[in-house]
């Protein structure tokens, strides 16, 4: 009996060499405990060594390996061939970015706002070591922890339509790991990172289509941490006009 | 290959998972004034430390005591760890786990705003800190997310190091690849950090992503520096049958059952009783992890386990712990088991067979992280230092990456502000040089040796002589399949010329890593003739401290490679039988 195969429609892009992306297909072993990276790498270790992607973890916590499967950004390690049966399976690089070559994408965008953002802990003075541990209780780690959740995967960039239309939005992801700071009882970096958020590129460039929620692979609902950081910037905004002493808190 | 020369800095640092950010932000404090570097093959937060999901242990409340700690991981190490190194390790233990919640990460908590601690196998009292089940995505990202404040660290995100420069028996930077271009360059720095992990990956059935290829081991083993203890690969006793994705040691932590296919707790029948309900430190299903690996090839023996299309199993039954604990402390071994099993452990128990999870052995250094080479540094899984000797505690990784990361990054920013400026003509030699080897050897050779195929053998002969059991017919033979597979080797050819992005050429630097990284694993296991920890020899079943109660070193040369030893320090705990 010969072995059922499924066929993947691959994006293939050789800078130098191809002036447009092209797609090559490849018919693959179809094995029901097979996700769409194992037949990626099965094309790349058996028919064509010089296909090109990233993966490592194939455990869904890395974020290396984000695609678009059938049109939907997805983590490869965790989309499996019989939820696309019988095929075709169409692979393409993350949409909204830059692609490097064949399925691999830049990052430097990312980076730099997640930089920008300031996603560290703030604080007006550092307790020293020897001092022990802030307090925290499980409200407060509650509060903050699904932000913080987020593997860098950029299948929420992927999916924005704003991002894909503005490319100086900030970003859900960035957004998100900023507001999970600004929610930390930790933290007092609020001040320091919310004009950063209310900028012409910020929160307020985000209409709120909510496909970055959809997508987030971890449950991080960064259309979520948009849409508060809005209300937290427009009461800002309001004390600040209102308020005698500027609304400070 | 072109390539530029231009990267100069104080500290040059290879992998940025946690060890090598903990090395840049310590170098960082210890001066302001250094360069920093990181230069990964990845990004610094897809690192293996991400993976990592039980906690990471330190004494941190008043029924503890670092004595108990330092006795708890000598014992776990089957008395093969350097009883210093364990001392100065757990005393420095809890200032780094407070120093990273000072970072913001978020451990879990106790009511009273406290850092929660767990049950862990091999440990006598709760010590193990942890951020739900994934403590190491938190403290990766917590890392490296802290790392960006520095503007004195610069990185090398997607570089792959080739080669270690050495200039008169000085290390001052490596070669390395720019993987976005292609492009071959030199990067010097006074002092060079390897954080580069370990080797899973030279087995065919493990926990460890596709990127531990023992690469920072293979660098410092070709320049000379020997490895220590590579015979002890720890296999962890639960990892999922197929995928090898791993169902952390907290599941039973928290009081996880394992099961035969009779539904009989197995461990109660190797000295690890008396099962009881609630969990027992160092008992049943909180022994460690070498001892549970054996346990399970034991019953598979006896005809006790499941049979399965990815072979013989038995059950991780969390069903008795609730659907509510289970949400709370271990959501991502449900993720896990729900997306890549098809079981819901509230309702079902998972399916577990032993998996290789770490390498106890790696780079030689001294209790501050120093190689025997100059200039030289390594932490984490790459190191070896040793506090985990012939078995490691589980949770007491993440601890070592942080304590001796930090150790690292002090001890070469120190080295550097002694030093002068690296000597910029012999470099250019050396990158040089380089460049015509990566071209010739690889990118215009025309062998026909397929990468995937000499993995694979390789990866085969590893879990034919190397697994939990072992004895000299057998390892002996994977020792001469691997001479030939260096041979073979040496006829690669790639399909992918291409300077952009060349994963193929990768696959390949990372194959000749892990050629290297599995000699030195399988020639070390044939000469330690006695049965310690992980390293267990049916020919040889007793521990024999007369003649083995010492380190090995592996030294690199053109042929199998040349095996010493070192002494191991007692200071407090003199040799007893290791016994749970």
């Amino acid at each position: 009996m010969t072995e059922e195969t499924i066929t993947l429609e691959v994006t293939r892009y050789r800078p130098g060499h191809d002036r447009e992306p092209r797609t090559e297909s490849f018919s693959v072993p179809y094995r029901k405990d097979w996700v769409v990276l194992d037949a990626l790498n099965h094309i790349k270790d058996r028919v064509d060594g010089s296909l090109t992607y990233r993966w490592s973890c194939r455990m869904g916590v890395c974020g290396s390996c984000g695609m678009m499967v059938n049109g939907v950004p997805k983590l490869t390690c965790s989309a499996f061939l019989r939820d696309y049966h019988p095929g075709p399976i169409r692979v393409e690089p993350l949409a909204n970015f830059p692609v490097i070559r064949d399925l691999v994408v830049a990052l430097d965008d990312f980076l730099e706002k997640l930089r920008r953002v300031k996603p560290w802990l703030i604080r007006e003075t550092e307790k020293p070591v020897a001092e022990g541990e802030y307090r925290q209780t499980p409200a407060q780690l509650d509060a903050y922890k699904q932000f913080s959740m987020c593997i860098n995967c950029m299948l929420c960039y992927a999916a924005c339509p704003v991002y894909g239309l503005a490319p100086a939005f900030v970003g859900p992801a960035a957004i998100a790991l900023a507001y999970r700071y600004n929610l930390d009882s930790r933290d007092e970096g609020y001040r320091v990172r919310e004009p950063i958020l209310s900028d012409s590129v910020g929160v307020w460039e985000c209409t709120f289509v909510g496909e970055c929620s959809v997508v987030c692979p971890k449950g991080v609902d960064p259309a979520a941490a948009i849409q508060r950081s809005k209300v937290a910037g427009a009461k800002d905004w309001a004390m600040s006009v209102l308020m005698p002493w500027g609304g400070r808190k | 290959m072109p390539g530029n020369d231009a990267h100069q800095h104080d500290v040059l640092i290879i992998g940025g998972g946690g060890a090598g950010l903990r090395a840049a932000i310590a170098a960082v404090e210890e001066s302001g004034r250094l360069s920093i570097a990181v230069l990964s093959k990845v990004y610094p937060m897809r690192s293996h430390t991400v993976s990592a999901e039980g906690g990471a242990a330190a004494v941190m409340r008043d029924n503890d005591s670092l004595d108990t700690h330092a006795k708890d991981t000598i014992f776990g190490s089957d008395f093969l760890a350097d009883q210093d190194v364990v001392e100065a390790f757990v005393k420095e233990a809890p200032g780094q786990m407070i120093q990273l919640e000072h970072w913001g990460c978020p451990w879990s908590r106790d009511p009273d705003g406290r850092v929660s601690v767990r049950p862990f196998g091999g440990m006598t009292v709760n010590r193990t800190l942890y951020a739900a089940d994934k403590t190491g995505f938190h403290m990766l990202h917590a890392l490296f997310q802290t790392s960006l404040k520095y503007d004195s660290i610069v990185r090398y995100d997607e570089w792959f190091a080739t080669s270690l420069l050495v200039e008169d028996g000085r290390v001052c930077g490596v070669a390395a690849v720019n993987v976005h271009d292609g492009t071959v360059s030199a990067i010097t720095a006074k002092a060079v950090i390897l954080c580069t992990g370990g080797g899973g990956r030279v087995f065919p059935f493990t926990t460890n992503a596709a990127i531990k290829t023992g690469d920072g081991m293979a660098l410092a083993y070709r320049a000379g520096a020997p490895l220590k203890d590579m015979e002890f690969v720890q296999y962890h006793p639960t990892g999922l049958p197929g995928t090898g994705i791993l169902i952390t040691e907290a599941a039973r932590g928290e009081g996880g059952h394992l099961k035969n296919k009779d539904g009989y707790r197995y461990l109660q029948d190797y000295g690890l009783g008396p099962p009881t309900d609630k969990p027992v430190h160092r008992k049943m299903e909180l022994g460690p992890r070498d001892i549970l690996s054996r346990c399970h090839m034991q019953e598979y023996q006896k005809g006790r386990t499941f049979e399965g299309p990815h072979g013989h199993y038995v059950h991780l039954d969390l069903r008795h712990l609730g659907e509510k604990l289970i949400d709370k402390n271990l959501p991502f071994v449900r993720e896990l088991a729900k997306n890549y099993v098809g079981i819901d452990p509230v309702y079902e128990p998972i399916p577990v067979r032993p998996v290789v999870h770490y390498m106890m052995g790696g780079i030689s250094t001294d209790i501050n992280a120093k190689t025997p080479l100059e200039g030289l540094y390594a932490a984490g899984e790459a190191a070896c230092v040793s506090i985990n000797g012939a078995n490691r505690l589980g949770s007491n990784s993440l601890t070592e990456l942080l304590v001796f990361g930090a150790r690292a990054g002090r001890s070469a920013a120190r080295h550097a502000l002694e030093r002068p400026a690296v000597k910029s003509n012999p470099v250019a030699q050396l990158v040089s040089d380089e460049r015509k080897r990566l071209d010739s050897r690889f990118l215009r050779a025309d062998g026909r040796e397929r990468i995937a195929d000499i993995r694979e053998a390789m990866q085969k002969a590893m879990e034919d002589g190397c697994g939990i059991y072992r004895e000299r017919a057998s390892m002996e033979a994977t020792c001469k399949i691997l001479r030939e597979l260096r041979g073979r080797f040496a006829r690669i050819g790639l399909s992918d010329r291409d300077a952009v992005f060349n994963t193929e050429l990768i696959a390949a630097l990372e194959l000749d890593s892990m050629l290297d990284v599995a000699e030195a694993v399988a020639n070390s296991a044939l000469l330690r003739e006695e049965s310690r920890g992980s390293h267990t020899r049916t020919d040889f079943p007793k521990r024999d401290d007369a003649r083995f109660l010492k380190h090995s070193l592996a030294y690199r040369t053109p042929d199998a490679p040349r095996i010493d030893y070192l002494p191991v320090t007692i200071t407090r705990w003199p040799p007893e039988e290791r016994k749970y």
